[in-house]
């Protein structure tokens, strides 16, 4: 519980995207970092900001250097519906919760920030303005000042009709910024070596979160393509560790995934990415390895995997094998041959994911992972279990009218069988047959569609003659 | 390749092979390079690694030696040995060469520091 000490109330600001993934990454900050969190007014989904209690104001400034769906936090002095309101609020809050940030050595500033209406730079200045009578004595200092007050009117969540009056106003002394800024450092579009299902950077990082992934941490990713994830793995302070199917991707030889991009630059690979984000530091290796076949060391413990594996709709999902029977590869071939694949299915995959997982992580160690879905087809009961495997959180990212993916976090909650072939496994929902199926469907929907308008246009011209 | 990359994996995976452990390394080039050290992962990593395997790597494709017979007792507080035990693990890297498994025989290439441990169809 949080301690009676600290009565302070603190207003969480949120990125207005990727709503669903928000409650579950503070959730595993806080588990990870130990700290508590109480709500003061039950979160609306649909607004993107809490009022909350912690023990600590460092507290929240070590929840809010971790989190990627928080823009900002302050210190909650006034909230109401009406602007009047809270300046009456303000004109009534206790001495002793600012006083000392008014005293005449703390240089600050008042800033006012709006959510979906632009204000002209008049109109912020009157509003800004109306707080004269705060009792301050210290001097304005508009770069890096000691207190940072913020107000912030909230018009709503879309941009195209704001209402001429904002739903909400806060008023409150600025505490810390979320980690929005490192979705820029890690953009794609600087990155040197990308493949084409790299994973956005903010999904990446916030895979990581999920994952509780501390400094000195060993990280996995399975299906490591070009190693988007393990990025994010290591800026969370986890040494990193990726392995592929796929030589010529390992080896950044595929075709380049950037239109511009010609030829692949020679000095490309998921080492390079991290040397360039500073991060060489933590970047273990990475093998080509078909994950069907393992070649870790059974007694291999990593604290965490994050993972997007094939879905098979823009890469292949595909393992080493064959179906003719007594295959061999002769001497003389061995050195150049490359191996034939078969069909990995989705349901195989995840099976095999979720064995791994409850082998080789540690007790209370994440999977974190994406599951494809056909949405109309979706239920909890199809998604991949293990009975030693908890699952945390399951958020949807929708694709498409007819397809999503769901970032799915799991936790080792004990050790399994030593011979996993008796657990049972319930059926995984494969999506790709629907998936193919209604591409076929739009398909020759289309064909037909094309036809009968050459037919009218055909009947048309006739007439016309 | 680095060290500790080699100290997790084995060849049990192979058609007959009961340990296959530790796997042999033939390096044609090896580099060094610097790496930031730190202590504690370091220390907690210790006990996960398999010692012989690490030091019988680390005679072939460093410094014969440099890492004694056997795990010191103590070696929290030891940061000449953490820095030397950071040092094989991170800091020395196969750039090209085979790792070899010990009852087959079967080998796999390294090149541009990634080993392939792809296996052909008739092996699986
Ligand atoms: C969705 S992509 C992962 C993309 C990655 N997150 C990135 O940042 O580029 C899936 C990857 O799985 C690899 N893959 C497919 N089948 C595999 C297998 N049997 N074993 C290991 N990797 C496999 C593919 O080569 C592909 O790179």
């Amino acid at each position: 519980m949080i301690k009676t000490g600290n009565m302070k109330r603190y207003l969480m600001w949120f990125a207005n995207e990727n709503i669903e993934f928000r409650f579950p990454e503070i959730q595993s900050i806080l588990s990870l970092l130990n700290i508590e969190m109480k709500f003061i007014q039950k979160p609306d989904v649909t607004e993107p900001y809490w009022i909350v209690q912690f023990n600590s104001e460092e507290d929240v400034q070590q929840v809010a250097n971790r989190s990627v769906s928080l823009k900002l936090c302050l210190e909650l002095w006034a909230d109401s519906v009406t602007i009047e309101d809270l300046h009456s609020q303000l004109k009534q809050y206790p001495k002793q919760f600012y006083e000392r940030y008014f005293s005449p050595d703390e240089t600050f500033k008042i800033e006012l920030e709006t959510f979906c209406r632009h204000l002209t730079q008049e109109e912020k200045v009157r509003k800004i303005e109306e707080f004269h009578y705060l009792p301050v004595q210290g001097s304005v200092k508009l770069k890096d000042p000691h207190v940072c007050l913020q107000y912030i009117e909230y018009y709503g969540t879309d941009p195209n009709k704001p209402p001429l009056h904002p739903y909400c106003v806060f008023f409150g002394r600025w505490v810390s910024n979320g980690l929005r800024q490192l979705i820029r450092t890690f953009s794609l579009k600087s990155r040197k070596f990308i493949g084409n299902t790299s994973m956005d950077p903010q999904l990446a990082l916030l895979m990581a979160n999920q994952a509780k992934i501390a400094k000195g941490d060993i990280i996995l990713d399975p299906f490591v393509g070009s190693g988007s994830l393990l990025v994010a793995a290591a800026q969370f302070g986890g040494y990193v560790l990726g392995t592929d199917i796929d030589y010529l991707m390992l080896h950044a030889k595929t075709r380049p995934s950037r239109k511009k991009q010609k030829v692949r630059e020679k000095d490309e690979s998921i080492k390079a990415n991290m040397q360039q984000y500073k991060l060489s530091a933590r970047y273990i290796d990475v093998l080509v390895n078909d994950f069907s076949i393992s070649f870790w060391r059974e007694n291999l413990k990593l604290d965490a995997i994050i993972t997007d594996p094939p879905y098979g709709i823009r890469e292949a999902t595909e393992r080493v094998g064959t179906e003719k029977k007594d295959f061999t590869v002769s001497e003389m071939h061995l050195m150049t041959h490359i191996p034939s694949k078969i069909a990995y299915g989705i349901s195989s995959i995840y099976k095999d994911l979720l064995v791994f997982s409850s082998k080789h992580l540690k007790l209370g160690g994440r999977l974190v992972c994406w599951f494809p879905i056909f949405r109309e087809d979706y239920r909890e009961e199809g998604l991949p279990s293990h009975p030693c495997l908890k699952l945390i959180a399951n958020s949807e990212q929708i694709l498409s009218k007819l397809t999503s993916r769901r970032m799915l976090t799991f936790e080792k909650m004990e050790e399994p069988p030593e011979n996993q072939q008796e657990i049972k496994f319930n059926g995984i929902l494969d999506f790709r047959e629907k998936y193919f199926e209604a591409r076929e469907e739009t398909r020759s929907e289309k064909r037909t569609r094309e036809a009968k308008l050459r037919n009218q246009n055909k009947i048309e011209y006739l007439k016309r003659k | 390749m680095k060290l500790l990359t080699h100290n997790m994996l084995t060849s049990k995976c192979l058609k007959g092979v009961s340990v296959g452990y530790p796997l042999g390394i033939n390096a044609t080039e090896v580099t060094t390079s610097v790496v930031d050290f730190d202590p504690e992962f370091i220390s907690r990593l210790i006990p996960k690694l398999e010692w012989h395997a690490l030091k019988q790597a680390s005679d072939i494709i460093g410094e014969k030696g440099y890492l004694p017979e056997a795990l010191i007792a103590d070696y929290e507080n030891n940061e000449e040995f953490l820095k030397k035990v950071h040092h094989a693990l991170l800091e020395i890297e196969v750039v090209s060469g085979n790792l070899v498994c010990p009852e087959t025989g079967r080998s796999f290439p390294i090149n541009n520091g990634i080993p392939n441990m792809l296996l052909n169809e008739d092996e699986v």
